[in-house]
């Protein structure tokens, strides 16, 4: 073995334990980092530790270098860390495309195979430290071995990961392919031993007690989940990027419900499929992304005036126009809020977290059908395709649901003007009650009509429906204390929420408000929730603010607020966020 | 309940903004009629359409209505279809609204194949808008808004919906409420999509479309299973052939697997650790 370098050999502190590990494997594509990084997810969830991992990959369609970026931890976690502990990859190929998805510092290690070249200068400028290792020629001295598998028993054994949960995590991944299961068990072993060779270790502290089940999921599986609790039975689908996978889940999972999932020849139809099944009285769902809501919106202001419940979960990416289709950002607010033609009051709901896409999509199908409106979630790329180590969401408490009318009701109308401005709705195959839902505004009973008079009824109709409903604590989550505060929505809220915990810790306090519905517009409950606020800064994940401008125009707060906000691709990093409060804060 | 209904019971009494003199009544006429015969229930019954004269159609009868977007009548009613598949489904609409701005929607629709019946009042023209040229407009027809004509050639609905898959398809004509009735009858009887082409005429905007009376030819089409002979029929069609041209036997499209009776709560196996 060659001389390691000396400043190498300070960097071993066996007392140390780390509660939290933030590991990248990384290589070309057919690498099987992805592979691997699931596996390492797994392992770590099989030993008691909460964890996420995100993905990137190159612009090809398959086969481009990929990353899997995953943190393990003692807590449970709902972003990245601000730097990584350990690069390690199969080869270097294009990896530096990922150098500000991972950053490293003169803390961490880098592992690589000598003879695929030497780590890009863009991550031995950390000052990290470079462990080289004989990946390839190790694999080869193994039947059918893969570097992939080296590189995970390698990492297990740096972090301090058990050998049953790693075999477990590979046994389980390769439960269909036993063939390939002994090689890929053998890679891990010498992997582990070939640890021996890297005298530091990055020790999790261990596992807290684990006293309620965990699950293992993305967002997007999450929000599929939380429809079908929801009610939802139909659901027409167009793929796109990143909601995809949601739908993907939910083709055989409804199907098992006893739900239809149907695939639209674009999204003008996917969305129109699901208000003509929701008209026929079953709960029903469409997803996309900002492309695919855009070409939505006509219909959304169709299921407002005809009032017919509906739910759109936008998994948001970058845009505007195709954008970056892999990447986060949170610019769809706008859309969300004020793409409709006309006044058109409807839901926009944002889940904050992995765990929240369940809840919030839940909860959005719920609050639809009981006030026959359209519902947005807005979930994004982050939320949606982070795959995490959560404990598993408390129940949505909720008994609401669609008032329908009863066969023969004396006197039926549809559209009827009530003190709730809910009207039950009559579901076809139901006698006595038919009518005609309409887009065009109407009468009381459905029937067109150009009258100023029955269009301001329907318009108040509408809005007061929205406004009188009961929205509970859901509205926002509003956490900590302090003299300032942190208003934010979405995936913000777990960077937010970690730095804030770091503040804490260092006896700085702040308030957290992540708001969770977006419209109808809560100005009250803001204001309440920021009571003894000096001053408030509004974190999100966009170019121009939207967050802060809706809040400027539509909400009367008790206090200045400012804003920071950044758009894609990147996410926030906790320090990014401590750094910003820390100035902040002063004045 | 029980007691048989006549097309009467299928009408509301909301009066049509359409002119008089427009072929959509007829179609209104035909389609209750034909309800009554098929011995349907109005609350079993939904019709769907998109935006135009002849849209307005739902609201005009008693049976379930669905008055959406242009263009998006076809998905509307699919979607609705196959989330209740115990409706009987009849999408209506015009030739812009299902040629033109739902053209892709109805390329689909035939191939999807889902037992829902077609109605399209053609009358080659936009009404509601007064007076532009539609799909199948006439390319030479002056207008306002393309004057001296389009330039472009005409839709051949039914060219279309043989070549996409549709499994039923005929063309009548609302000067013969009758023969419009019965195939209307066999449009819903048919299982799958099935295409009803209509020659409705506009008074107003074409009233050189009175003469269709005197151009139709009843009962010139036969049908037939056979796609390739149903294909060398429309060679020689100038549109004013009436009848069933194409009775295929396609089964209707099924979404897989809407039987399960899986507790909601056993889907969480799937996450756990």
């Amino acid at each position: 073995m060659r001389g390691w370098p000396a400043r190498l050999s300070k960097m071993i502190n066996p007392a140390a334990s780390y509660p939290s590990v933030s590991i990248a494997l990384a290589g070309s594509g057919g690498a099987g980092v992805m592979t691997a990084g699931n596996m390492l997810l797994e392992a770590a969830a099989h030993a008691g530790y909460y964890a996420l991992m995100t993905r990137s990959s190159g612009p090809q369609i398959r086969g481009g270098e990929a990353a899997a970026m995953v943190r393990i931890a003692c807590r449970p976690t709902e972003c990245m860390e601000d730097t990584f502990h350990v690069l390690a990859a199969v080869d270097w190929e294009n990896v530096q495309r990922f150098s500000a998805e991972i950053p490293l510092g003169p803390d961490s290690l880098l592992v690589g195979d000598p003879d695929q070249g030497a780590p890009h200068e863009i991550f031995t400028r950390s000052g990290a430290t470079y462990a080289p290792l004989p990946l390839k020629k190790m694999a080869k001295g193994i039947v059918e071995g893969r570097a992939n598998m080296l590189l995970l028993g390698l990492v297990a054994e740096l972090v301090g990961l058990p050998d049953d949960a790693v075999v477990r995590a590979v046994e389980k991944t390769l439960g269909k392919r036993p063939a390939a299961l002994a090689p890929s068990l053998a890679a891990v072993a010498a992997g582990r031993a070939a640890a021996a060779a890297i005298p530091t270790r990055f020790p999790l502290a261990p596992p807290p007690p684990c006293d309620a089940p965990r699950w293992l999921l993305t967002g997007n599986e999450a929000a599929g989940y939380g429809a079908i609790k929801g009610g939802v039975r139909f659901v027409a689908a167009y793929p796109i990027t990143p909601a995809t996978e949601l739908l993907e889940w939910m083709a055989p999972a409804l199907a098992e419900v006893g739900g239809t999932l149907v695939q639209a020849e674009d999204e003008l139809a996917s969305v129109n499929m699901a208000i003509g099944g929701s008209y026929g009285g079953v709960p029903a769902l469409t997803a996309t992304s900002g492309p695919g809501l855009s070409l939505m919106v006509e219909s959304l202001g169709l299921a407002v005036a005809a009032e017919v419940p509906l739910v759109v979960v936008d998994v948001m990416r970058v845009g505007p126009s195709t954008g970056i289709p892999t990447k986060s950002e949170q610019s769809d607010l706008n859309i969300a809020l004020y793409g409709l033609h006309g006044d058109a009051p409807h839901i926009v709901v944002a889940p904050n977290s992995v765990a929240d896409c369940m809840r919030t999509t839940q909860w959005a199908v719920r609050l639809a059908e009981t006030l026959q409106t359209p519902a947005i979630v807005l979930s994004d790329q982050f939320l949606g395709q982070t795959r995490a180590v959560i404990d598993r969401p408390a129940d949505l408490a909720d008994a609401s649901g669609r008032v329908v009318a009863e066969a023969g009701a004396p006197g039926y109308q549809r559209y009827a003007i009530t003190p709730s401005g809910i009207s039950p709705m009559a579901i076809p195959g139901t006698s006595g009650v038919t009518y005609t839902a309409d887009g065009l505004e109407h009468g009381e009973r459905g029937t067109p009509s150009s009258q100023g008079t029955d269009h301001l009824a329907q318009l108040d109709k509408r809005q007061r429906k929205l406004e009188l409903a009961d929205y509970g604590s859901h509205w926002a989550d509003v956490e900590g204390d302090g003299d300032v505060a942190v208003i934010t929505f979405g995936s913000c809220t777990g960077v937010v929420r970690e730095a804030l915990a770091h503040a804490r810790r260092r006896g700085f306090g702040a308030r957290l408000v992540s708001m969770r519905l977006l419209s109808p517009a809560q100005p009250a409950r803001l204001a309440a929730a920021l009571a003894g606020v000096r001053k408030a800064l509004v974190i999100e994940q966009n170019h121009s603010g939207q967050l802060y401008r809706y809040l400027r125009a539509e909400f009367d707060l008790p206090c200045p607020i400012e804003s920071l906000r950044r758009p894609g691709a990147l996410q926030f990093t906790p320090a990014e966020i401590r750094g910003h409060l820390a100035e902040w804060s002063r004045t | 309940m029980t007691e048989p209904l006549t097309h009467a019971d299928f009408k509301s009494d909301i009066k049509p903004v359409w002119c008089p003199g427009c072929g959509d009544f007829g179609v209104v006429n035909a389609m209750t009629k034909a309800l009554a015969k098929l011995a349907l229930r109005p609350e079993n019954v939904a019709v769907v359409s998109g935006i135009g004269c002849s849209s307005r159609i739902p609201a005009y009868t008693s049976c379930y209505g669905f008055h959406g977007v242009h263009g998006r009548a076809l998905v509307a009613g699919a979607g609705l279809k196959l989330a209740r598949p115990d409706l009987t489904v009849i999408v209506t609409g015009g030739d812009g609204d299902g040629y033109s701005i739902g053209g892709n929607h109805f390329l689909h629709a035939c191939r999807r194949n889902v037992d829902m019946t077609y109605i399209v009042m053609d009358n080659r023209v936009y009404g509601m808008t007064k007076g532009q040229p539609s799909p199948t407009t006439e390319p030479d027809w002056d207008s306002k808004l393309s004057p001296d004509g389009t330039g472009l050639r005409e839709f051949l609905p039914m060219v279309i919906a043989l070549a996409s898959g549709a499994n039923f398809i005929a063309r009548a004509f609302t000067g013969d409420p009758n023969g419009l009735a019965d195939v209307i009858v066999q449009a819903v009887r048919h299982p799958g999509f099935s295409f009803v082409e209509v020659l409705s005429p506009c008074v107003t905007f074409r009233p050189e479309q009175r003469e269709w009376k005197r151009m139709v030819r009843t009962d010139a089409l036969e049908p037939t299973a056979d796609i390739a002979r149903a294909t060398r029929r429309l060679m020689r069609d100038d549109g004013f052939d009436l009848g069933v041209l194409f009775a295929g036997g396609r089964p209707p499209f099924e979404p897989r697997g809407t039987r399960g009776t899986k507790p909601v709560d056993e889907l969480e196996a799937r996450f756990a650790v």
